[in-house]
């Protein structure tokens, strides 16, 4: 059967209501550009993702998944990077367990000011999924 | 749960969205959606007339959902969650959908892309909302009063600002004297008022006031509770010297005191003894015996009979609905060797000189030689490379041409050169530059990459710099005096910030929950911060952060009972068999064990869980929700945008 590339990878973000989303809202404002299949849920702090959604997100059709982390900067503490760590590293042995590529998963602090980081970021991230295996 | 009926309301904010996205394509896409009552598109969703319709057609439609695809929703979840809540609906019910910011904006280079991700968006809003339920806000008692933890300026201003809102206030200082860091200041710019004056014109005020009490040598050891009702248990350690005293005798037991110490009131330029005052007039006006030095020799009792060694510490217990941190910053010491610090005798810092001008009146004299040439070296400990204190202090470009000019007038024959990394005098400061240049100070700027640089040549110092304003040329100042204009650094005990878990910022500082739009307000319901805690800040700066910070507190206790939002934890009791991970997850100490019959599973404490959701993903039996983000409710929105 004939394969044709997309132009962009299906991605889902979770971010945080006072970290991260306001630099994806700043990124809007300053009309830096990135693929139009990423698509934000928000959530309260990164460190409070569970597993199962992300492993939800990849057997419902999302390529990958990008966790905009609150970082250091979270208003809820101090353990949030160790604690959002954690939890990815739980979900990337879950996703090998399930036969799915762990680099599909994705974390980078993104601070509320961090926008040119966080559209960065992205196009890598889609680049990288754009270039692994991802073709419809 | 009742079959949803859902209102979509999709904005055009003029062209801001629908210059990019096709507006009517997205309404047609989500009307058919389950549950879909009534999908609109309207030109501005936040102005009055929409928002009347909406009232309207929530009220003729009996609509128990409702969605908004418009702007972020930090300009406008409130909004409309007034507008539910004016058509009796529960805000609850309301769920916004960013089109603007996250999809017109963003993809403006993408038309098709951008209506494309607006119909995925405004599904996953609807999917939401289908399943939102009402929810009852938290209403929990508030007791009355407020903390106010520092007496420096921003603390005394809080207390002010509180008690003449005819509310109770306990003005909590760990230190024996009220005033922080102003009362070590001389004359300040504008006013040339000295910290001194402002410190007692701000303490008579206070002193004069019923509801308001003031605790020196006082420190918060214990907190329990959360806003509204707070339990502090405030350990007062005694001066050992009775306030009316005989300053007679006094004195007399001063004299015989054999401990000699650095004083940190003049920043260790000076000595005083084991028994102390800091200056005459100090608030309150009574010594202090300084127990970690005092050897307990006895002299001076047999001096002062008003000397007591057998008064003991004591534990107050205090209850406020609200506290208000204004506990200051520390100024930045230098590490040995940095610009010649603790290495070169005449490099000192900015405090210290202050102090040096304070009190030196005729001539000025350091170490016993008469200064003439003065150096100022800036930016120490400010606006250093990544792995530093990367911010800029704010006040202390001012606080040195200030000095300057003070010097100059004070003596005269005084020649000032300031090694500068660019003026930041901003405001109504820059006429101290205007003045200092014209009074003849010579300004050199150095390259960020190549600092000046202090060696010693046996007699006094060199400071070497390649200046920018002359086109990088190499010069050379004598200097009977270095003067490192330091800047602010957060309290290097800052333990009553862990005991209230309040977050700090990557500069260290507290953190406002939004910079510019709730300034003084933490993430710990109840706990506001005012001053240079939260970061640097000159006077004027400290005292109207001081006065939002009041008047936040006071609204949280001003009614007696306030509301907070319903978003916490909840368990699951048949999943939950209690393993303890949630509550060792848990930043806030919000979650226990309790019984469930004879079960053990874990009890969440509403009045204290922040809703940040740690303890959701350590759940080996996925028994913990997050109300507002369930697993059916992510669930459901990413099907919705996953779906083709």
């Amino acid at each position: 059967m004939a394969e044709k590339l997309r132009k962009s990878a299906k991605i889902l973000v979770f971010s945080t209501e006072k970290i991260s989303d306001p630099a994806i809202d700043m990124a809007g404002l300053l009309k830096l550009h990135y693929p139009p299949t990423v698509y934000t849920i928000t959530v309260p702090c990164s460190s409070g993702i569970k597993s199962r959604w992300i492993l939800h997100a990849y057997e419902k059709g999302f390529d990958g998944v990008f966790i905009a982390a609150d970082g250091s900067d979270c208003v809820f503490g101090e353990s949030c990077t160790e604690k959002t760590g954690e939890l990815v590293g739980q979900t990337m042995e879950l996703m090998k367990q399930k036969g799915i590529e762990p680099a599909r998963l994705k974390m980078a602090a993104i601070c509320s000011v961090c926008s040119e980081s966080f559209v960065k970021q992205i196009k890598s991230f889609n680049e990288y999924l754009l270039k692994t295996s991802i073709t419809e | 749960m009742e079959k949803k009926k859902i209102g979509v309301y999709v904005c055009h904010c003029g062209g801001n969205i629908s210059d990019y996205v096709d507006v009517e394509k997205v309404r047609q896409a989500i009307e058919d959606e389950g549950g879909v009552m009534l999908a609109k598109t309207t030109m501005f969703a936040c102005s009055d007339s929409n928002q009347k319709d909406m009232v309207e057609d929530i009220k003729n439609n009996n609509l128990n959902g409702i969605v908004v695809a418009s702007c972020s929703p930090k300009l406008h979840l409130t909004t409309f969650r007034n507008v539910s809540e004016r058509a009796d609906l529960n805000k609850y019910n309301y769920v916004h959908a960013n089109i603007r910011e996250q999809v017109s904006w963003a993809h403006s280079d993408d038309k098709t892309g951008a209506t494309e991700k607006a119909i995925h968006i405004v599904k996953a809003a609807i999917a939401k909302a289908r399943l939102s339920e009402s929810l009852v806000p938290n209403k929990i008692m508030a007791e009355k009063a407020v903390a106010v933890i520092g007496s420096g300026v921003a603390g005394m201003k809080a207390a002010i600002a509180l008690s003449d809102k005819d509310c109770p206030v306990f003005l909590i200082e760990r230190e024996f004297f009220i005033g922080g860091r102003v009362s070590q200041w001389g004359a300040m710019f504008t006013t040339n008022e000295t910290g001194k004056e402002v410190v007692t014109r701000l303490y008579n005020d206070l002193v004069k006031r019923s509801n308001v009490t003031i605790f020196t040598g006082a420190e918060v050891v214990s907190n329990v509770g959360s806003i509204g009702d707070f339990k502090l248990k405030v350990k007062i350690t005694p001066r050992y010297v009775k306030e009316k005293c005989d300053q007679g005798k006094l004195q007399l037991a001063m004299d015989a005191c054999p401990v000699v110490v650095p004083d940190e009131f003049n920043f260790n330029i000076t000595n005083r003894k084991a028994i102390y005052h800091n200056f005459p007039s100090e608030y309150p006006q009574a010594a202090v015996i300084d127990m970690k030095n005092c050897t307990r020799c006895g002299k001076c009792e047999t001096l002062c009979d008003n000397i007591d060694f057998s008064l003991k510490e004591e534990i107050l217990d205090i209850q406020v609905g609200s506290v208000l941190m204004a506990t200051g910053f520390d100024p930045y010491t230098p590490h040995d060797g940095e610009f010649g610090y603790n290495e070169i005798g005449n490099v000192v810092t900015l405090p210290q000189f202050k102090r040096i001008i304070e009190l030196n009146d005729k001539d000025l004299m350091f170490k016993g030689t008469k200064v003439k040439n003065i150096a100022y070296i800036y930016c120490v400990g400010s606006r250093q490379p990544e792995g530093g204190n990367t911010y800029c202090s704010r006040y202390c470009c001012t606080s040195a041409i200030h000095a300057s000019l003070l010097v100059k007038k004070k003596y005269p024959s005084v020649y000032n050169y300031h090694f500068t990394r660019g003026i930041r005098t901003y405001g109504k400061q820059e006429s101290l530059y205007y003045d200092s240049s014209a009074q003849g100070d010579i300004y050199l700027q150095a390259y960020e990459d190549a600092l000046p640089e202090v060696s010693w040549n046996g007699k006094k110092s060199i400071v070497k710099i390649n200046d920018i304003l002359t086109g990088g040329r190499e010069m050379k100042v004598e200097a009977d005096l270095v003067v490192l204009v330091t800047g602010m650094v957060p309290r290097a005990d800052n333990s009553v910030g862990t005991l209230f878990k309040l977050p700090k910022g990557r500069d260290k500082f507290f953190n406002e929950i939004h910079m510019k739009l709730r300034p003084v307000e933490t993430f710990i319901d109840g706990v506001t911060i005012a001053g240079a805690c939260q970061g640097p800040k000159n006077i004027m700066e400290s005292a109207n952060s001081a006065l939002s910070a009041a008047t936040k507190s006071y609204s949280y206790v001003s009614k007696g009972e306030l509301e907070t939002e319903p978003i916490v934890a909840v368990v699951d009791p048949v999943l939950c068999t209690w393993c303890g991970a949630c509550a060792k997850a848990c930043p806030f100490d919000a979650i226990s064990m309790t019984k469930d019959g004879t079960k053990a599973i874990a009890l969440i404490n509403n009045s204290v869980c922040k809703g940040c959701g740690m303890c959701l993903p350590v759940c080996p039996k996925d028994a913990i929700d997050l109300i507002a983000f369930s697993n059916n409710e992510i669930e459901s929105m990413i099907d919705a945008l996953a779906h083709d």
